[in-house]
């Protein structure tokens, strides 16, 4: 029996764009719904009534949500090919660590901080882009010399943190900085991440997302 | 040189097992922190032995600060001079190093249930059932909305079992622990009820059963301790918040 998948997603969201790089890596086939998070659909209220957000991908009619809890889904269940997670405890212990400090649900996290980037103005857009910059250099720390945070080989953690690059564009606009001025390692990983196939195809385009963050700006009443 | 061999080769086996046995295991921890609870009854689920170090909060210790520079918290689990930090990252760890009595299923799904439960726990339950006991009058009344919200999925999620790891404790039962006593204390400090047996006969059952269970009954902190330090929390959130 084939397998029938479904991603639940936002096109802009860098949490959806994880599950797409994802599937992506396992060479898998599925069926991608855009969801309209302002008139949410009976679909994604019935999949993930918890929370009623994407990303949710729905395999063999069960819901799993939670972009990394997904991520991990997809590399267990499709274990042979291109292995996210390493296979020694203590490497997997260190990459869930660091994917779940870009991930956390508080004002400390990366996902946080890049919206309070884009969303407020004057001393509180001050801290929130001092508080970013500094996880990317620690998250740069972490990457040292290695090509991918995985070591030789992409994996858990890239996929974590390398959907957050194609916001970079929006957020140095709106925070008036550069990334790459600030951690030029980083910016040079996700190049190197851009060049495979499963990144280049899942990721947006930087100035859709600034498009789109404009557009989000108006509609909470940030401009 | 048979009785040779037959020798080295018991010094190797010695050796290796003392490898096995003599494994360095260190939990930081604080006397009171819900969330190294879960790693002390992680490691005793699985016999597992280890030493403590209690840290003092206002006044951490070098080694903490070294092994944890990230976050600075507990706890963190030291395995042969390794540090891992994070209770979840930890009891995956812990699993994944020592494979009996495992506390995640078998099956991927059924995996990523679990950690989706666990992670409502820290992101959502637990951040709301403070919203209540830190709150007064309207405002707390208006807490508990969100707070029974919460409480209502895990009541659905424990239909059928008796632990939310099903027949045994596992995992999400670990991750939410803190329910089965915080609960009880906080209810007594605000004066109100939470965890309403009629309301949430399911989760009233688990917080009981849970807590009674051998290894997490003789786990719990000092209660009066508890009752202490909460109390103190809550006037001094008051005081912040009438300034």
């Amino acid at each position: 029996m084939a397998d029938e998948i479904i991603l639940l997603d936002l096109w802009a969201s860098m949490l959806g764009m994880r599950v797409r790089v994802a599937l992506a890596e396992k060479g898998l086939k599925y069926e991608y719904r855009e969801q309209d998070l302002r008139n949410k659909s009976p679909l994604l209220l019935e999949m993930n009534p918890v929370h009623k957000k994407i990303p949710v991908l729905i395999h063999n009619g069960k819901p799993i949500c939670e972009s990394l809890i997904i991520v991990q889904y997809i590399d267990e269940v499709w274990y042979n090919k291109s292995p996210l997670l390493p296979s020694d405890p203590y490497q997997r212990a260190q990459a869930r660590f660091w994917a779940d400090y870009t991930d956390k649900l508080n004002a400390k996290s990366l996902y946080e901080l890049g919206r309070q980037l884009w969303l407020t103005k004057g001393e509180e857009q001050e801290t929130a882009k001092k508080g970013f910059m500094e996880c990317l250099k620690l998250l740069e720390g972490e990457l040292g010399d290695k090509p991918y945070f995985g070591g030789e080989n992409f994996g858990f953690l890239d996929v974590a943190l390398v959907t957050f690059s194609c916001w970079f564009f929006a957020y140095e606009s709106f925070g008036n900085f550069s990334v790459e001025a600030e951690c030029p390692k980083l910016v040079a990983w996700s190049k190197r991440c851009m060049e495979k196939e499963s990144v280049s195809s899942s990721l947006e385009d930087p100035l859709k997302i600034h498009g789109f963050v404009i557009m989000m700006r108006k509609e909470l009443g940030a401009e | 040189m048979c009785i040779k061999k037959g020798i080295s080769a018991a010094i190797a086996f010695a050796r290796y097992d003392q490898n096995i046995m003599g494994e360095e295991v260190k939990l930081f921890r604080t006397w009171s922190s819900p969330f190294a609870l879960r790693i002390v009854w992680a490691l005793r689920i699985k016999g597992i032995e280890y030493q403590t170090v209690f840290e003092d909060i206002s006044n951490k210790s070098p080694s903490l600060l070294q092994y944890n520079p990230v976050h600075r918290k507990v706890p963190v689990l030291l395995h042969n001079g390794r540090p891992i930090a994070e209770s979840l990252v930890i009891l995956e760890y812990i699993d994944e190093t020592w494979k009996q009595a495992p506390l995640l299923p078998v099956d991927p799904h059924e995996r990523a249930m679990a950690r989706f439960w666990a992670k409502f726990g820290d992101d959502k339950v637990l951040g709301s059932i403070w919203s209540v006991f830190i709150k007064q009058g309207k405002e707390q009344e208006e807490a508990m909305v969100p707070a029974m919200e919460n409480l209502k999925f895990l009541e659905e999620e424990l239909k059928g079992k008796k632990f939310f790891g099903g027949e045994t404790i596992g995992f999400v039962d670990l991750a939410l622990g803190w329910l089965a006593n915080l609960i009880g204390l906080l209810e007594e400090i605000v004066g109100l009820k939470v965890v309403d047996g009629e309301k949430l006969p399911l989760l009233s059952a688990w917080m009981q059963e849970f807590g009674d269970a051998p290894i997490i009954k003789d786990n719990w902190p000092a209660r009066d301790g508890m009752i202490l330090k909460f109390q103190a929390l809550r006037d001094a959130t008051f005081a912040a918040a009438s300034k």
